[in-house]
């Protein structure tokens, strides 16, 4: 350790400054504090952190696509753990279950029928919950890129993707999108069946999305709606502060 | 008059970013936990009074942007650690290791042993802020195996998979904590001098 020799005034003026910039640092903390808690806020969160979710998301979309959730084994018929009622407290509208697609000026609606027939797909593997619970689920349905290509969907005219897909329950009152890069992941189902058996009411009956490489929240259960836009379509919880991304 | 030199600037500086950073990822941390408090939980009044309900969102903001000032903050000690060479006055010898629990046992008053005082710190000193920046690091890998558990599928099952990612990140969190404890209390016995040398660098030795 070094040793210095100087003179009382000088070690009293070194002390001053030093005491100068920790009462700044101090002060510049509180600012960013109060920028934070009382500044300009974007879709419920300070606009900081809604840049801190997008330059996370930039930073990882880059390796998202071909990365797979882990394949687990999952023990039949035991029942899915439930999160979430929003857009499921209204009783499902008698008669032919329809879905409705909107794709620029095409709307299209398709009976359930037409799509419980399409090539089955399922998967297992764990499914992890933004509130930070997870569990191993096994799911069955149609592979949502097969679904696009079987009702030739989500393409533009000039034969490419639209960028992102939004997903509607009947009553409209829960909503996400997503980006198509993870729509047109293989592990992203269109789904009717949960570890072995039909989707029981609050799993999502009669068809939900499944989509393991997102939080739980993006997961929409009972599809009454699907569309395909290049502007981004409106989402439940990245309106409520939560990142739009959440990409795992 | 004879100062010592005890603290260098960008040891200064980094150890004082570290302190709201560290402050406000526990804090958000928590946030982010009482969503799901799968390891403790609080009675409801205390909940209440913390008001740790439906604050998720907000938590995931300050830590998803406050990580990346932690890794920088990181980064840069221990790059200044091995260029300045401060690494050496950090890192425990086998022999502070043998002195670790006899150190604490004079410490505390509980053995007669005396340990000289020297420049140097001490072996408990070596092992607590040693094992805060093991503790910091790990935080950061089991951190990075609970964010990204597809993309970093790796990392995750190294970490013995999700679940125990986020509870060897909870422990991390405890571990950062009681370090923090009793650095604090370490600091307040020392006292007022030893404070304002982290501060402006010096400390008065002689006049």
């Amino acid at each position: 350790m070094n040793r210095i020799e100087t003179e009382p005034a000088i070690w009293k003026k070194k002390k001053r400054i030093a005491w100068i910039c920790a009462f700044s640092f101090l002060l510049v903390l509180a600012g960013i504090f109060t920028f934070i808690k009382i500044g300009p806020q974007k879709d419920g969160t300070s606009s900081i952190f809604r840049y801190g979710f997008m330059a996370n998301e930039k930073l990882w979309h880059a390796l998202q696509s071909k990365k797979i959730s882990l394949e687990r084994t999952v023990p039949s018929g035991k029942k899915p753990r439930v999160n979430g009622t929003i857009g499921l407290r209204t009783e499902l509208p008698e008669g032919d279950y329809k879905i409705q697609v909107v794709q620029d000026e095409l709307k299209e609606s398709f009976g359930l029928g037409t799509i419980l027939v399409l090539p089955k797909t399922s998967h297992s593997t764990e499914f992890r919950c933004i509130e930070g619970w997870s569990e191993d689920m096994q799911y069955a349905g149609i592979r949502f890129s097969d679904f696009m290509s079987e009702k030739n969907l989500g393409k533009k005219k000039d034969g490419t993707y639209y960028s992102y897909v939004g997903l509607e329950t009947p009553d409209g009152k829960y909503y996400v999108s997503i980006d198509m890069e993870s729509m047109l992941h293989p592990q992203t189902l269109l789904a009717w069946e949960m570890n072995g058996k039909p989707l029981s009411r609050y799993n999502g009956h009669p068809l939900r999305l499944m989509i393991p490489i997102k939080y739980g929240i993006k997961s929409l259960k009972r599809v009454g709606k699907i569309i395909f836009s290049d502007e981004r379509p409106r989402d439940y919880w990245a309106e409520r502060g939560y990142d739009w991304y959440s990409g795992l | 008059m004879l100062l010592k030199h005890k603290h260098s600037l960008s040891l200064r500086l980094s150890h004082w970013l570290n302190v709201p950073i560290i402050l406000m990822l526990v804090w958000s941390g928590i946030l982010i936990y009482w969503a799901y408090p799968a390891y403790i939980s609080m009675p409801a009044w205390a909940v209440e009074k913390f008001n740790l309900h439906h604050r998720l969102a907000e938590g995931m903001g300050w830590h998803f942007t406050l990580m990346w000032a932690l890794i920088a903050n990181g980064i840069f000690f221990v790059i200044y650690s091995f260029v300045s060479g401060h690494w050496r006055a950090l890192v425990p010898t086998s022999r502070d290791l043998k002195n670790f629990i006899p150190f604490i046992l004079s410490d505390l008053r509980i053995s007669k042993r005396k340990f000289p005082e020297t420049d140097e710190y001490n072996p408990a000193q070596k092992v607590a802020y040693t094992g805060a920046l093991i503790m910091g690091f790990g935080a950061v890998i089991t951190g990075f195996a609970i964010f990204k558990p597809v993309l970093l599928g790796w990392l995750t099952a190294l970490c013995g998979g999700y679940q125990t990612a986020r509870f060897l990140h909870f422990a991390m969190m405890i571990g950062l904590v009681l370090f923090l404890i009793v650095h604090l209390i370490q600091v307040g016995r020392s006292g007022w001098a030893t404070f304002q040398s982290m501060i402006s660098g010096y400390e008065h030795e002689q006049d």
